[in-house]
């Protein structure tokens, strides 16, 4: 399984936490020892033009760009750029829309929001979990840790 | 130390520049070249700096690599432009300690006026040039610049595109090495380019090039890799990593040293393979010189010319297909909720003024619903392409709009130009205090330098008055009186300047008191939508929606609609 380069593309708007989600994945993929590669394309994001992330890590990554019809996972934070977006999952790809909108209509601060969807990710990826912590911490340079690390177990136990 | 970090093309260029002893930089803000600079800012010992514009920051760059020290200029593909006076001549005086350029060029015009390819800029000034495919590459080849500056007495460019700069992997860094300045000794014959010494300095340089030629055939950059030998690739930057996913078992000529090209290697390799291609993006570089040794090759056709590429499309161009460009379907970006920047549009589009604009977070104003900025060509053209319409458009219609990092950058000297050669017209300088577009990086007209410290602060409205400009006053970007006094300004018979003051929402995010939504009154007119602010929209029912959190209460809305329903808190 290890072979296998895993495709994950985060999309959405401007301001979303988007940037800081893909980057934790890609960081705890690192320290799980994967080779690992994150592009981004958001041309003025801060102003709430469209943002994606392209992640992929496995054994030896080739090209930073995940192709239309090749992501395992979509990962979206946007109705409408899910739309969009669909269309880059492959034939038996996940898509954790729906994780979004549960997250959305449930969760009281929505700025854990992406925390909580690495947590629902993290269940579908052969990344072990001290990787993942490590990467939170990393990510979130100690901002607000406590709260971002449970709520990330949280996700992971719940379901 | 070695330790694996995941670090973008930009940071990795950074961290192998610190690591090869880098004490130097210099920069001007620019997409996807900024993080270059703001990584190195972080280092006490590299004096980091931003520049007012590239050519200063050029400049800066080389006088400290002729002082003796490891020095080196980044800037994205279109500042190059700006500096290419000094960098043309510098291939002729040479270095002192090793001095790299760094272009960082921007296919698919993610954040960009054009999407030149400035690997022609090694051809044209005779320089050599890396061009890594990824962060690891990039961390290798800024050291391995450095060296190859200091053995060849040359400045050594490396080109990044946007997806190698602003792409993360796994780099494997180390520490720094201490370097020995070079002594600096007086050399006229070196450092002072009249032809006499300029002469002798081009036929010095054209033999240099016949011996970095000779680097590039040896270089561990330029790697044959032979394994199916039907097919062959010759392929640089991203451009090899797409055909390597594409076609996994061909074999490939990979060029990491791409300027000057190393033919004998080319030759061999084109001999080896039964069918050759060359994969690049952009223009054809590679192409047109490897057909030029004689060699027969298939390549793109010309519509992939334009934008970017994939893995996708470099299996299209061998399959010998066209590229059909499609529709852009991304989400426009849009002026933040309360950018004061957005008032003074709304003024100017009331006033119906025909606006040259200028570069940076405002040129979003040329677009719907807006549409009140009418020319946008490079840094600081607003003020001369304003001088020239005001002359023959009249003065009265036409109002020039800069930002003030913009116009520290190039746009003082148009204002002297303007008043120079006589110019009557407004200039209206969108004061607030930041360069916003490329992510808040300071200027000196915010008074802090890149490393956060205080400095001395540029005082706009002295320097307009110095330049020239007969009257120069200052507004309030959101003052009710804003529309009246462009319009005052405009009918003057004189050279003026407006400086529109506000801070920029991503360096205060303060809030004023939102206006009131009186939803009974409102009779969906659309009048507040053509100020394209984001925190207010029509709802799916088609009734006009306020977002209250994300409003500012910056109020424009509230002046835009002529019924009441959007009021402003008294
Ligand atoms: S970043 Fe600043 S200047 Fe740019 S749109 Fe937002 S408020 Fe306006
Ligand atoms: S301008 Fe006033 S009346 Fe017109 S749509 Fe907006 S809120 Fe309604
Ligand atoms: S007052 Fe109106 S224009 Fe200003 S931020 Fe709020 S909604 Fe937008």
């Amino acid at each position: 399984m290890r072979d296998k380069v895993f495709n994950i593309l985060f999309c959405g708007t401007g301001g979303q936490g988007i940037l800081t989600a893909a980057e934790i994945v890609s960081l705890a993929a690192v320290y799980d020892g994967y080779h690992t590669k994150k592009s981004e394309v958001h041309g003025m994001a801060q102003r709430g033009g469209s943002v994606e992330s392209h992640v992929r890590f496995g054994k030896l990554v080739y090209s930073p760009l995940i192709e239309e019809g090749s992501a395992d996972f979509l990962v979206s934070f946007h109705k409408g750029e899910h739309d969009r977006m669909k269309r880059c999952l492959c034939a038996n790809g996940v898509d954790l829309f729906a994780s979004f909108e549960e997250a959305e209509k449930n969760m009281t601060n929505k700025k854990f929001i992406n925390t909580h969807m690495l947590g629902v990710l993290s269940k579908n990826l052969n990344i072990r979990a001290e990787s993942w912590l490590k990467a939170l911490e990393a990510g979130f340079k100690g901002k607000f840790i406590e709260e971002n690390r449970k709520i990330f177990l949280e996700a992971v136990s719940k379901g | 130390m070695k330790r694996i970090e995941l670090l973008s093309g930009d940071e990795a260029l950074a961290r192998g520049a610190y690591e090869a002893g880098l004490k130097f930089a210099a920069s001007y803000p620019g997409t996807p070249a900024t993080e270059i600079l703001e990584y190195l800012a972080n280092f006490d010992d590299v004096d980091a700096q931003w520049s007012v514009n590239e050519k200063t920051a050029y400049e800066t760059a080389l006088g400290a690599s002729i002082a003796g020290v490891r020095s080196i200029y980044s800037s994205k593909h279109v500042g190059v432009n700006v500096a290419m006076d000094p960098l043309m001549t510098s291939a002729y005086t040479g270095i002192g300690g090793g001095f790299v350029i760094v272009t960082a060029d921007d296919p698919q015009l993610q954040s960009s006026q054009n999407e030149q390819d400035n690997r022609f800029i090694a051809k044209f000034s005779k320089l050599p040039m890396f061009e890594p495919s990824s962060p690891s590459e990039a961390y290798k080849m800024a050291k391995a610049a450095f060296d190859l500056s200091e053995r060849f007495d040359t400045p050594v460019i490396i080109r990044l595109t946007t997806r190698v700069a602003h792409t993360k992997e796994n780099v494997e860094t180390g520490d720094r090495a201490e370097t020995e300045n070079k002594p600096f000794a007086v050399n006229a014959a070196k450092y002072v380019m009249v032809p006499g010494h300029a002469y002798k300095k081009h036929i010095a340089l054209e033999a240099k090039l016949v011996e970095l030629q000779k680097y590039g055939e040896q270089s561990e950059f330029n790697i044959a890799e032979i394994n199916d030998k039907s097919m062959g690739i010759i392929a640089d930057g991203t451009a090899y990593l797409y055909a390597k996913e594409v076609f996994p078992n061909a074999s490939f000529l990979k060029l990491g040293f791409v300027y000057p090209f190393a033919d004998e290697k080319i030759k061999r390799f084109a001999k080896e393979v039964k069918e050759l291609y060359v994969i690049e993006e952009q223009d054809p570089f590679i192409e047109e010189h490897v057909r030029g040794l004689g060699i027969v090759l298939k390549a793109k056709d010309i519509s992939y010319r334009i934008g970017e590429l994939t893995p996708v499309l470099v299996k299209e161009i061998v399959e010998g297909k066209i590229k059909v460009e499609k529709a852009a379907d991304a989400r426009k970006p849009v002026l933040c909720p309360g950018c004061s920047h957005r008032s003074v549009f709304y003024a100017l589009k009331k006033l119906k003024a025909i606006v040259s604009g200028d570069i940076g977070c405002y040129t979003l104003g040329a677009l719907k619903p807006l549409e009140a900025l009418h020319t946008t060509v490079c840094m600081g053209a607003s003020v001369t392409i304003m001088e020239s319409l005001s002359k023959y458009l009249g003065h009265d219609k036409v109002v020039g709009v800069i930002g003030d990092s913009t116009f520290v950058h190039s746009g003082i000297t148009g204002l002297v130009d303007a008043a120079y050669n006589q110019a009557k017209g407004l200039l209206i300088i969108l004061d607030n205090s930041n360069t916003a577009m490329t992510g808040s990086q300071p200027n000196p007209s915010t008074g802090v330098n890149a490393k956060g410290k205080p400095t001395k602060k540029l005082i706009l409205e002295e320097i307009c008055k110095a330049a020239g400009a007969d009257i120069v006053e200052t507004i309030n970007a959101f003052d009710k009186n804003l529309q009246n006094k462009i319009k005052e300004l405009m009918s003057k018979e004189s050279l003026c300047v407006l400086i529109a003051r506000f801070p920029c929402r991503m360096i205060e995010r303060g809030k004023m008191v939102a206006p009131v939504f009186n939803k009974d009154k409102c009779i969906v007119c659309g009048a507040c939508l053509q100020i394209d602010c984001p925190a207010i929209y029509k709802n799916m029912e088609g009734k006009i929606t306020h977002d209250a959190f994300l409003c500012t209460g910056c109020n424009v809305c509230a002046s835009a609609c002529k019924f009441n329903a959007l009021q402003a808190a008294q």
